[in-house]
């Protein structure tokens, strides 16, 4: 079962040596998934001031600047992971470094049959 | 037999068996809906075939395997049409569930489980209450709406929505391992606790339903206890038996609320009180007791008092000492200053709630105003007593409480 963990933190909050930190932990279990067969795929994101958002209305595209909703904690980062059941997926979550700050939400993936593959993209 | 007699047979082992015989087939089968299905399919085929083959030696063992057969067989037809081949193959693949496998420990293992899931913290606590009653339980959806006052189709679709989180985001149908246990083991204790106090604490609703809330919630307790003998379980329920053994004597035949110290003591329930203070026993010996037994010690000591005046008020503040120290909240701080008042005296108590409300805690919650008001009165200080009452009374929602402290108000004149 695959889980999409996403991490909200109020990006403000961070020091540089907490952010320097926070990488480092994470990296750390990003390993620790991979030796365990647990780890798709992880990153940080960008400040919220990075981002854009685009909508398509009446076949026109929309590009505005900012985030889908501004809020005072921000997507800052994620995990893809594929574990057994929630309860692995929550004990993960709990030790991602911004769930000490703010909050990972753990959401679980519609798995589609016949969507392409990263190995495919690579052929 | 003839068939009015072994219906009333399958009635009385659907009462007796039906939570036991679903928790089995969710695990067999992996899903809720599925196991309901199936257990309906069991007990029905159950009426046609013990009335001409008699009712088998373990009734809830052959429940169990004509229910997970009848959903293999009605899939293995389907798959020629949908696509259910993986589901089948795994179940398939599991061992069939042989005599070994449903022996007792396995059924109370997947009670256990059961339980769990149904209290798992990442459902809503309103949908951890109304999936126990209703999965655990064995209450209709009509029993747990009537039950809390809510309307049948707003608890059906609460229910719906648990099962549905349940299989979406793949909550597990596991005993938790050790280390989450106690987490996991308190949201299941404040479940049970809820469903109790709905039923002890209601206001409004015919009465009689909310008592089967608490019988309901006292039923639970002893079935995780039995399943999993740890001091809080312990605890909870022997502070659920002795709250319970009050019952008749905390309300008058008017409904009205009737405090500890004005209750007829002989109208308490003796056995439940015999049976609470073992437990309480069992658990104060025990590491690892908690908030539950302390609760439940200190309710001890009130029904072993022959008369309020006996209380022994002493123990009980040491009690609460201890239960601020674990849990440290203003509205045990309120507690034990009425014992505090009891020990030493109201001017002792009326320092310590001033001092709650000083701190700006507690400034909306009626029983503090009342408190603050019983020591002014049991003072003489009339004036300030009756500010205390009125102020409570704003505040208060429960009717009960309201007549109670409305009829305070008049007899301070």
């Amino acid at each position: 079962m695959k889980y999409l963990l996403l991490i909200y933190t109020d990006e403000a909050s961070w020091t540089p040596a907490a952010r320097e930190q926070c990488v480092a932990d994470s990296t750390q279990l990003c390993h620790e998934l991979h030796t365990r067969g647990q780890y798709l795929d992880a990153s940080p994101l960008h400040p919220a001031a990075a981002a854009t958002s685009v909508r398509v209305r009446g076949g026109k595209k929309l590009i505005t600047d900012g985030p889908f909703v501004e809020t005072t904690e921000q997507l800052g980062g994620y995990f893809l992971i594929d574990v057994a059941n929630l309860d692995e997926a929550i004990q993960i979550a709990a030790r991602i470094p911004g769930a000490a700050k703010g909050t990972v939400e753990v959401r679980p993936l519609i798995e589609l049959p016949g969507l392409p593959t990263t190995t495919d993209a690579a052929l | 037999m003839p068939t009015q007699d072994i219906r009333t047979i399958v009635d009385a082992i659907y009462r007796a068996e039906s939570s036991r015989v679903l928790a089995t087939l969710v695990r067999l089968l992996g899903d809720f809906d599925r196991a309901e299905e199936a257990m309906h399919e069991a007990f029905a085929a159950a009426v046609e075939q013990w009335a001409t083959a008699g009712v088998p030696e373990n009734p809830r063992a052959w429940l169990v395997s004509t229910g997970r057969f009848k959903t293999i067989d009605a899939l293995r037809r389907q798959t020629r049409f949908a696509e259910s081949m993986p589901d089948l193959a795994r179940w398939q693949s599991t061992e069939p569930p042989d005599d070994l496998e449903l022996d007792e420990p396995r059924f109370c293992d997947d009670q256990l489980r059961l339980i769990f899931t149904c209290c798992h913290p990442a459902l809503a606590p309103a949908t951890q209450v109304a999936l126990t009653l209703r999965e655990v339980c064995g209450l209709t959806t009509e029993e747990v709406a009537r039950a809390f006052l809510t309307a049948p189709a707003t608890i059906a679709q609460r229910i719906v929505r648990g099962k549905a989180k349940i299989r979406d985001a793949r909550i597990p149908y596991e005993v938790p391992s050790l280390a989450d246990l106690p987490e996991r083991l308190s949201s299941v204790l404040a479940v049970i606790y809820l469903v109790f106090n709905e039923g002890y604490s209601a206001s409004s609703g015919p009465a009689i339903n909310r008592t089967d809330l608490s019988s309901e919630a006292i039923r639970l307790g002893r079935m995780l206890f039995e399943l999993c003998p740890d001091p809080e379980v312990a605890g909870l329920l022997a502070l659920m038996l002795l709250h319970d053994s009050r019952r008749l004597a905390r309300v008058s035949p008017g409904g009205d609320l009737i405090l500890l110290d004005e209750q007829n003591r002989g109208l308490w329930n003796r056995e439940q009180i015999a049976e609470g203070r073992a437990l309480v026993n069992r658990a104060l010996s025990t590491l690892g007791f908690g908030v539950h037994a302390i609760q439940a010690a200190i309710a001890a000591l009130h029904a072993e008092a022959p008369a309020a005046a006996e209380t022994d008020w002493r123990q009980i503040v040491a009690l609460y000492d201890v239960l601020l120290q674990l849990t440290p909240s203003p509205v045990v701080e309120l507690n034990r200053a009425v014992a505090v008042a009891m020990r030493d005296g109201p001017e002792s108590g009326l320092q310590l709630v001033d001092a709650i409300l000083d701190r700006g805690d507690l400034a909306e919650y009626h029983l503090a105003h009342a408190a603050r008001a019983d020591f002014c009165r049991r003072l003489g200080k009339i004036a300030e007593a009756r500010s205390g009452y009125t102020r409570a009374l704003a505040l208060a929602e429960q009717e009960p409480e309201r007549r109670f402290l409305q009829r305070r108000l008049r007899e301070l004149g």
